[in-house]
């Protein structure tokens, strides 16, 4: 249980984070809050030879208002976005999902972009920023890209994050008027990974749905898009056998969950099934009281 | 750049229970086994080494974390609380004090990982009800005495803590402990 001997950089700028991902690419790895890549060091399961750790880096913590909703530093801490009042003004999904992701004394060290860019499928932030149409600032050897959710992840463990690149930050963009959000999921144990969970907003006119985005984890390789459960909400008034066989359609037809010693498959469309359809009453309630 | 790759050491300076230390270090040390083998502060406990039993919690900068999820190099230039700085045995830490008199502790394995978990949360609770307790104990794990009694302790620090009255007089005392 002790990880294998690494060269240790400790960077201060983006410049210098570059350079050396480019000279030791894919030998070389990036350490954000470690709280899930320090584990797999521990066990073997990596065994990278440099490691560069991104915390005594300038300028990649900030949490800030744009005109259009908030930039999250990749290496903001998890335990500052659970806690920040702008996060909880300005993005209340994600204030409401912080405190379902491992404990305290993970978030006070776990961060915002380096769960995002780990893309475990059963961690909660890229479900929720998935929902959220967040977007995500790489830089790269040449030039910088914003990336959209949709596109970030790429399978299991996968981001657009390439071996040389770098996620500086991520954007939130705000809720649209009219808009009702929800999370939940179920674990075993409080702060256990989640056997399933539901990220889920919604924008209503009047009773119609405009739009909705619907996302799951723990039930593929990634943040699991219910593109067939969206398309039977989105035109329809909503009520409550609408939402029952809407929650029918995503725990059968779009997802495929896995089955292992923590729960089978029956068992996880079960809970998608009873999660989708409480977090979509949930967020019609919120749309109507927006 | 903190080094060269050559030597493979770093130095490191840090304050540990308000004494500053100053050592080299391998980068793949964790800073558990930092504290244990380099400091011989042995009551940050390792149990499962992987993030989830939480016995090896200490504070950082004040804030409670892992000390097996982080390597000691990157406590440089950090202030690290153990649980050898909360009391001692003639003067214990109220939430020792606490544990004591509820019996929430049996073999003591898990203990200091509890303590350190749980002063940030006595700073910020007074009153807290029992789901917020169990939510804060959700970190750590404990295998022989079982929870309830740790709830109680919780219970009664925050008690004696809203009384100010840290040594167990009056109202603080545990229902039952006298007759």
């Amino acid at each position: 249980m002790k990880p294998a001997p690494f060269v240790y950089f400790a960077p201060q700028t983006v410049d210098e984070v570059m350079d050396l991902l480019r000279q030791y690419g894919d030998d070389a790895k990036v350490l954000a809050g470690g709280q899930s890549f320090i584990p797999t060091m521990s066990f073997r399961l990596a065994q990278p030879e440099v490691v560069i750790d991104l915390n005594g880096v300038e300028g990649l913590a900030g949490l800030r208002e744009v005109d259009n909703g908030l930039h999250i530093g990749t290496m903001c801490r998890q335990r500052t976005v659970e806690r920040s009042p702008l996060v909880a003004r300005r993005a209340p999904l994600l204030a409401e999902t912080m405190p379902s992701i491992a404990h305290p004394q993970i978030r006070n060290r776990g961060t915002f972009g380096g769960s995002l860019a780990h893309a475990d499928p059963a961690s909660e932030l890229p479900a929720v920023v998935s929902v959220l149409n967040g977007r995500f600032r790489i830089r790269r050897q040449r030039g910088e890209d914003w990336v959209a959710a949709d596109d970030f992840f790429i399978s299991l463990f996968e981001t657009a994050v390439g071996p040389e690149d770098l996620l500086l930050e991520v954007e939130i963009p705000d809720l649209a008027p009219g808009s009702g959000w929800a999370f939940q999921e179920f674990s075993r144990r409080q702060g256990d990974f989640a056997l399933v969970g539901v990220a889920v907003v919604l924008e209503l006119e009047g009773h119609v749905c405009r739009q909705a985005r619907l996302a799951l984890l723990s039930v593929g390789e990634g943040p699991v898009r219910a593109h067939l459960g969206e398309a039977a909400l989105e035109g329809q008034p909503m009520g409550a056998s609408l939402l029952q066989r809407v929650a029918e359609i995503v725990a059968h037809q779009d997802i495929d969950p896995p089955a292992d010693i923590h729960a089978s498959k029956d068992y996880r469309r079960h809970l998608a099934e009873v999660l989708t359809r409480r977090t979509l009453s949930q967020a019609v309630a919120r749309a109507a009281a927006d | 750049m903190s080094t060269t790759a050559a030597s493979n050491r770093h130095p490191i300076r840090l304050t540990v229970n308000g004494e500053v230390h100053e050592r080299e270090v391998e980068p793949r040390l964790l800073l558990s086994d930092f504290l244990r083998h380099d400091l011989r502060l042995t009551g940050t406990h390792v149990g499962c080494e992987h993030g989830v039993c939480g016995a090896c919690t200490i504070l950082l900068d004040g804030a409670a974390v892992r000390s097996c999820l982080m390597f000691a190099v990157q406590s440089h230039d950090h202030e690290i609380e153990t649980v050898e700085g909360l009391g001692t045995a003639e003067a214990l830490h109220p939430l020792q004090e606490a544990f004591r008199d509820t019996h929430a502790l049996q073999c003591g394995f898990c203990t200091p990982g509890f303590l350190m978990s749980l002063v940030p949360f006595l700073a910020e609770h007074d009153d807290p009800s029992e789901e917020e307790i169990r939510h804060a104990l959700g970190g750590n794990l404990c295998r022989c005495t079982g929870y309830q009694n740790i709830v109680e302790a919780v219970r009664l620090a925050c008690r004696r803590q809203r009384q100010g009255d840290a040594h167990g007089l009056g109202e603080g005392a545990v229902p039952g402990e006298m007759s």
